[in-house]
């Protein structure tokens, strides 16, 4: 045991590096704060802090369609995702389906695979499909694309759930379905939850699928209205911090809410992607 | 949801009936129905990710503008991939980025974990935890707005550099030849520093402080310590943030099209914002498509070595 004089330097740095991840927000908050119109310069903390900016914002930037249309494309792509992860998990984990290692396999390569080299073509696919503009387009875009991480992330979950349980269960009768669902999920509630909290994060801070997929940019993610709105408001410093703060600010939100349980679903999603 | 409902029957069909003693019978039936069960998730998957990929292989020997008929041209989009120095010039540009996205963040984090060592301050390391994770949780769209007012001429970078009385370096970071790219970098830097922080001090408490306590008795100084104890003992832990880091920077698309849109000039495009501009400001679908491919396979490339080398003990 290192006394506390020793770990100083490292106690140090790490303060450092917390200072360094926040630096950038309060740049932004100490702009989004200075009188509108205005060239803010550098972090200054405003005399009179101009609150109703953050008001005012949210209407220029049109907020509310936004949100709208996040959280449908979050009601659209967590549960599908979630729930056909889970049962593909189920048959990769659990019942060792014959010729699963191919289908694992295939999600590995879909790991490492970028987004970028998918996107033109299948921009012309949902061209095709009749499913460009739309949102429901874009919800089975994302559903396909969470697909490697979260079927890896509930094949882990099944692989450590003793066989016995299917076992036992299949000599009571039970057949697979009612197993999965009235004893399996139950048990993966846990693993299923923090895997939402990911996905929602994902599907909610989604941009190149969001910009491409679809033109009109209220219907798009939060995140991918962003690059509207860089186009319209570039020059006034204020306005533009001010709606990329609240364009943040339910991420954050959520975050410092399920704190505990977003640490731990980052780092064991890291660890085992 | 139709397919939700197949499942159950088919599997009371074969599950109900059977009693305990032809357990084995129904158990590799069972084990071919459960395919039923991957079967939404692998349509999602080959229907969203694994055809865009082969029709981007397919798209990328093709000249196509995406509306009149397509002509083909071999491996003519390839060959210019590889040969014309604006458009290999991005690839240099992606791996460049990596001394940002995974040096700085690796070492930066390695360092910070080395220094704590079984680190009792818990207070500390929760709160560094929710600040740390942060630039993980905003979009990369957003941060890339909150760095381009952090570097432009009256930003906070310049603010600083004139408090410490370094006036002569201030510049318009985003909008200078030379600069552009690495400040694109620290961007990359921020995103990644506290995420491989976290990472790396968590698994750092795995390892037995016991360990720690012998190579004390040993003599072993701090950075032999590091050495023979520390850094094998989170090499799980360094193979994931590497892996993770690399294909940030390699596939970077947000932060840079939202900071410089690969600009001034070209001095900071990189493959995946060409693969935007190529395939829906240009309609070069081919081309679009062949850097896809290029891109793709350079990850695997580097990825798949890195894996092995971090999987071996």
């Amino acid at each position: 045991m290192r006394s506390v004089r020793e770990r100083f330097p490292g106690v140090l740095l790490l303060v450092v590096t917390m200072l360094f991840c926040i630096f950038p927000l309060v740049s932004m908050l100490s702009a989004a704060l200075q009188p509108q119109g205005s060239v803010p310069s550098g972090i200054s903390w405003p005399s009179d802090p101009q609150w109703h900016n953050f008001a005012d914002a949210w209407k220029v930037a049109d907020i509310t369609p936004l949100l709208v249309s996040s959280l449908i494309l979050v009601a659209g792509v967590v549960p599908l995702a979630a729930l056909f992860a889970t049962m593909a998990g189920y048959a990769l984990g659990q019942l060792k389906v014959p010729g699963g290692n191919v289908f694992f396999v295939l999600l590995l390569f879909g790991l490492t695979l970028p987004q970028e080299a998918t996107i033109v073509p299948l921009y012309y696919q949902m061209r095709d499909y009749g499913l460009l503009n739309s949102r429901l387009g874009l919800i089975l875009a994302l559903v396909g694309g969470f697909m490697p991480f979260a079927v890896f992330w509930m094949r882990a979950h099944f692989m450590s759930i003793p066989k016995d349980l299917t076992e036992a269960t299949a000599i009571d009768g039970a057949s697979t379905w009612k197993s999965f669902r009235y004893v399996q999920i139950p048990l993966a509630i846990p693993a299923i939850s923090s895997m939402c909290l990911l996905l929602f994060l994902w599907t909610w801070n989604n941009f190149l699928q969001a910009i491409t997929l679809i033109d009109e940019p209220s219907h798009r993610t939060m995140a991918g209205a962003l690059l509207n709105f860089v186009g319209q408001y570039s020059t006034d410093v204020v306005l533009l911090n001010a709606g990329s703060l609240i364009i943040m600010a339910p991420t954050i939100i959520v975050f410092l809410v399920f704190q505990r349980q977003f640490s731990k679903a980052m780092l064991a999603g890291a660890v085992k992607g | 949801m139709s397919s939700i409902l197949g499942t159950a029957r088919v599997g009371e069909a074969v599950g109900g009936p059977v009693g305990g003693r032809a357990r084995p019978r129904s158990r590799r039936t069972t084990s071919w129905s459960g395919w039923l069960f991957a079967l939404p998730a692998l349509v999602m998957y080959v229907v969203f990710v694994l055809r865009p990929i082969v029709t981007a292989f397919q798209y990328s020997f093709y000249d196509w503008d995406g509306i009149t008929a397509s002509e083909f041209v071999g491996i003519e989009n390839y060959r210019r991939v590889l040969t014309e120095p604006e458009l290999l010039g991005t690839i240099g540009h992606s791996f460049f980025l990596i001394i940002f996205f995974t040096l700085i963040p690796v070492t930066g984090g390695l360092l910070i974990a080395a220094l704590l060592q079984e680190l009792k301050l818990r207070g500390l390391v929760t709160t560094a935890r929710t600040l740390l994770f942060l630039p993980q949780i905003i979009p990369g769209a957003a941060a890339a707005i909150a760095w381009v007012w952090m570097f432009s001429s009256n930003g906070a970078v310049n603010q600083l550099l004139r408090a410490i009385g370094l006036e002569s370096l201030t510049r318009a970071w985003l909008g200078d030849f030379t600069w552009a790219l690495p400040s694109v970098g620290v961007i990359g830097s921020w995103l990644g520093l506290g995420f491989c922080t976290i990472l790396l001090i968590s698994g750092m408490g795995k390892i037995d402080g016991s360990i720690y306590e012998a190579a004390r008795l040993d003599g072993a100084g701090f950075f032999n310590t590091f050495r023979s104890v520390t850094l094998p003992g989170l090499r799980h832990e360094i193979g994931v943030c590497v892996t993770i880091t690399i294909i940030a920077a390699l596939a970077s698309f947000d932060i840079v099209l939202m900071s410089t849109q690969g600009g001034p000039g070209s001095s900071t495009m990189v493959p995946g914002v060409l693969i935007y501009q190529l395939g829906f400001t240009e309609s070069r679908v081919g081309l679009a498509s062949a850097v896809g491919i290029v891109l793709t396979v350079l990850i695997l490339a580097v990825i798949l070595p890195i894996q092995r080398f971090f999987r071996e003990v």
